[in-house]
């Protein structure tokens, strides 16, 4: 019998199965706390001074009016910043307060706290910042210019990164090129920014509670910021409303503990909407620039890219998202030659940092338009081209790496053929509410075309280029419950349900409860990188396998067993020389053991100059199909349906892989058609859910999903990560689409080359005819 | 004679008690009160001008976003937010069950959508729950698992569960 088998033997709640979420029931009836529900005995309400610049010097800070009004306790500024100035994820740039100059609209300059939220309004009111204002560097290709001045003392450029391999001079008998722009999307999660700090009773350290996606990592930014030792700063996690990438980064975590700290008060933040926009990094704007090259039968021979990224005014993690943009230029198929660059830059811009897709969305949207363009070029439907030039596991990519993970690429572009079409009879022109623009009832049932596209992606797991990527859990055994402790962000993904999940089919024991979330054990690292599953996960099934050990070891000895002869099966121990069985509840009646993991995943190595190196832990992959009917006459678009095939190793909850393939897939559809931060002189122009459309459940199709599940051999317990996967593709499968809907209305229709589309980019594409 | 700060106090009428608020500035929002000053935060704030739903209470039996109704205007109706409904309602038990809940913040505002579109509708088509439910943003789960759980619901009463 092998372990496999016999892990997917029955308990009640094992692996495999889909059990409720153990917070369900609090957040259905409205008594679960998120961070925003907090409050405390005795506590102040604090908020922040923003620049109103994008970028100036700060001539002088008068906080004497406001400090004197009543109900007013502090009001602090970087003067008041008693340990480093500065904060960030991968380089610490970012100012806690601006104290010299601001470099962004929205930039913090100082933080009051009072009695409530309305007196800390008009305290910041009161405060005045005297500016001199500073040109500002708005375009990002600008910022390569040697000629622009640097608008932070690290320079303009955040990383230039190149991928070359093979031979770069090799022309295809067929080459395709074009530009991409990519806009700027926001997490919009729903729970806004918040967190209560309590400080101790000696003033020496402080407790906050905050929505993070990392309590490590803010633990270590935040001590460093207060001048604590990391052992006078406690996080503990706030309930999380969503993150998406948005909460990696600091936001108001070093704010709120050092007004907690000035007043001896516990202290309470949190953003509305609209400050929320400024509060967080975003998905970065791209422009793309592709030329592919293949033979006539449409096999890749070589790939150029080049990608500018604007990373706003400070790096969160622009340089890994950039990474992440020229690693996966070539996609999921085979190319032997590449030549790919790559520049992440300052500008006076929103700083931008991770979103669910990290890079990977931006590379897969130029790099599904140019097969959809190639394919055209040779004469083969969009299927074709891809299925022609899959990649398979062992393959090397453009960095040199070999695919080592499960890469069922051929799989997913078949399956994707295989999925029969919605019966709807296209019945536009019966039910007004189907038509593109909803029961408005301004679409002519005659405008409307129905387009089919497809988009197929490859997206690295875990952290990457030599990362210390680790995650802690502590399995412990006492009458006959099993505890867990982890300080694995739960945001939402549900990794609190897996975790039982996991410790109840290694151990056989279906009693399992939860620690809080908290920095009393060591990091998990971010939830983020579609990594916890693997790292957090497989540090919670390798602290329950030392359990399972310990007991074994004791039954062994106890019985005169052979520890080696016995597994767990369901609920039960079996020794698999005699037969003989037991139940689990019962053998470990009267045993305690404890016992703490760190897991990391296999090491990787830093890009050298030419973008070689096998810099990325491993991979996942899928496809999307999207049907659309657009109304061509008004650029209107519904999504019919989006079918997807993905490769997910092993389902380990399947209940919760739907969520996540859903869920994903609807913010690849805001991307595609609705999602974007726009900036004028960088302010947000559409700073509010009024403004910035995220879909609701009108505008979300019906979703088909097939799991490729073939556990991977490097995956704890076969699972990949699933979360980020499903917003990378399912964005150019919709614009492929409306381009099919475009181009029946006959051939040289412009290329779309740009997400958000808008209204006027698909009439505009109706109304003229291909660049080359 | 009331004085000055006695003329702010008014009384409202929430999941079937009256509650007094003393301590409002005038112009909160419901929202505002049902959570800052009476404690009662299963209603969430996501955007507070009406876009997202996550506040979303009955007042006399309609479905409203709290952030937009000013407090002291609604002193005569009947207030039903989540902590009204008593926690385990077939609507409730859908959501958890049928995997309609991630991270949870729009949940609450959800469910009441959902109470009060089946009873307004008890046996709606797959298109007017989305008609029903597009007042309520959700981020986490592109709504399939929600349209799942009224399903659910509807088959359940149906069958005589409820």
């Amino acid at each position: 019998m092998s372990d496999l088998d016999i892990r997917e033997s029955v308990i009640n709640g094992g692996l495999g199965q889909s059990p409720v979420r153990p917070d369900g029931v609090a957040k259905a009836e409205g008594s679960y706390e998120f961070s925003s529900d907090l409050s405390a005995d005795n506590m102040l309400i604090g908020k922040t001074l923003r620049s109103p610049h994008q970028h100036a010097r700060i001539i002088r800070i008068d906080t004497s009016d406001a400090s004197a009004m009543t109900g007013v306790h502090r009001i602090i500024t970087a003067e008041d910043v008693p340990g480093k100035a500065t904060y960030g994820l991968i380089a610490s740039d970012q100012p806690v307060f601006a104290s010299d100059v601001v470099r962004y609209i929205g930039e913090p300059v100082a933080a009051v706290v009072a009695d409530d939220e309305e007196i800390c309004s008009r305290a910041l009111e009161a405060i005045v910042v005297e500016y001199e204002p500073l040109t500002p560097l708005i375009d990002a290709r600008l910022a390569l210019d040697t000629d622009t001045p640097p608008i932070h003392p690290d320079g303009n450029v955040i990383r230039e990164q190149n991928v070359i391999c093979g031979d770069t001079t090799v022309i295809g008998d067929i080459v395709v090129e074009d530009h991409y722009t990519i806009g700027m999307q926001d997490q919009a999660f729903l729970g806004l920014e918040s967190a209560l700090a309590i400080p101790d009773a000696d003033g020496a350290g402080v407790e906050c509670h905050v929505a993070t996606q990392w309590l490590h990592e803010d633990l270590g930014q935040v001590a460093a910021c207060l001048d604590l030792p990391e052992s006078s700063v406690r996080l503990v996690l706030g309930g999380v409303g969503g993150a998406f990438g948005g909460r990696e980064d600091i936001s108001l975590q070093v704010h709120v503990c050092l007004l907690a700290l000035a007043t001896g008060r516990p202290v309470k933040m949190h953003y509305s909407r609209s400050e929320s926009f400024l509060g967080h990094v975003h998905r970065h704007p791209a422009q793309i620039w592709m030329r592919h090259h293949a033979t006539k039968e449409g096999k890749l021979v070589k790939v150029e890219a080049e990608f500018v990224f604007d990373g706003g005014a400070y790096a969160s993690t622009s340089s890994a998202v950039l990474v992440n943009a020229v690693t996966h230029a070539q996609g999921p198929y085979r190319c032997e030659n590449a030549e790919v660059r790559g520049v992440a830059v300052r500008t006076n811009n929103l700083p931008c940092g991770a979103m669910r897709g990290f890079g990977v969305v931006q590379a897969c949207f130029a790099h599904e338009r140019q097969m959809d363009l190639l394919a055209h070029a040779c004469g083969l439907d969009p299927i074709e081209i891809r299925r022609r030039n899959a990649m398979s596991t062992g393959d090397k990519l453009i960095t040199g790496q070999v695919v080592e993970s499960v890469a069922p690429v051929l799989q997913i572009i078949e399956g994707l053929e295989r999925m029969p079409f919605p019966d709807d009879g296209n019945d536009v022109e019966t039910h007004p509410y189907h038509r593109p623009g909803g029961a408005g009832n301004t679409t002519r049932a005659s405008d409307v075309r129905r387009g089919v596209g497809y988009g197929v992606a490859i997206k690295n797991l875990m952290y990457s280029e030599a990362f210390d990527d680790y995650s802690t859990a502590r399995c412990t055994l006492r009458d006959g419950v099993v505890t867990l402790k982890f300080a694995t962000a739960e945001v939402g993904q549900g990794f609190i349900t897996i975790a039982p999940q996991i410790a109840r089919t290694t151990l056989g024991l279906e009693d399992v409860a939860l620690e809080s979330i908290d920095t009393g054990v060591g990091s998990a690292g971010s939830t983020s990188a579609s990594r916890q599953t693997w790292m957090s996960g497989g540090a919670v099934e390798a602290a329950c396998l030392k359990v399972r050990q310990l007991i074994f070891e004791h039954v062994a000895s106890s019985t005169g067993s052979d520890p080696f002869a016995l597994v767990i099966e369901g609920d039960s121990i079996v020794n698999t020389a005699t037969g003989e069985r037991q139940l689990m509840s019962e053998v470990v009646k009267g045993l305690e053991f404890d016992e703490e993991v760190e897991f990391r995943h296999r090491p990787t190595v830093p890009l050298d100059e030419n973008g070689q190196g096998a810099c990325h832990t491993a991979f996942a992959f899928v496809g999307h199909r999207a049907i659309v009917d657009v109304d061509v006459e008004l650029g209107l678009v519904r999504v019919v349906e989006v079918s997807t095939v993905q490769d997910v190793g092993r389902a380990l909850n399947p209940l919760s892989v739907t969520g996540q393939i859903e869920g994903g897939i609807a913010q690849g559809l805001g991307l595609a058609l609705m999602e974007e931060i726009v900036q004028q002189d960088g302010r947000i122009m559409n700073p509010s859910f009024t403004d910035y459309l995220i879909p609701t459940i009108a505008d979300m199709p019906p979703v088909v999903a097939e799991l490729i599940e073939i556990p991977d051999p490097q995956a704890p317990m076969g699972a990949k990560g699933v979360g980020e996967p499903p917003t990378i593709s399912s964005t150019p499968a919709i614009i492929a689409a409306i381009q099919d809907a475009v181009n029946q209305f006959g051939a040289g229709r412009s290329h779309l080359t740009r997400v958000p589309i808008r209204p006027s980019d698909i009439t505009e594409a109706l109304n003229s005819t291909r660049r080359d | 004679m009331t004085s000055k700060s006695d003329e702010r106090h008014f009384e409202l009428s929430i999941n079937g008690n009256r509650h007094r608020v003393t301590d409002s500035y005038p112009g909160e929002s419901l929202l505002t009160v049902l959570r800052d000053r009476l404690g009662l935060t299963g209603s969430k704030g996501a955007c507070e001008e009406g876009e997202c739903g996550s506040c979303s209470v009955l007042l006399d039996g309609n479905l409203v976003c709290s952030c937009l109704v000013l407090a002291a205007s609604v002193t005569n109706c009947s207030v039903v937010t989540v902590e009204g409904l008593g926690g385990s309602t077939d609507v409730q038990t859908a959501f958890v069950e049928s995997g309609a809940i991630q991270c949870g913040f729009c949940s609450p505002g959800l469910i009441m959508a959902a109470t009060n579109l089946l009873e307004r509708t008890p046996e709606p088509t797959v298109d007017e729950i989305r008609e029903g439910l597009a007042g309520n943003l959700c981020r986490c789960t592109g709504y399939g698992r929600i349209i799942d759980a009224v399903q659910v619901v509807v088959q359940q009463r149906k069958n005589g569960r409820s």
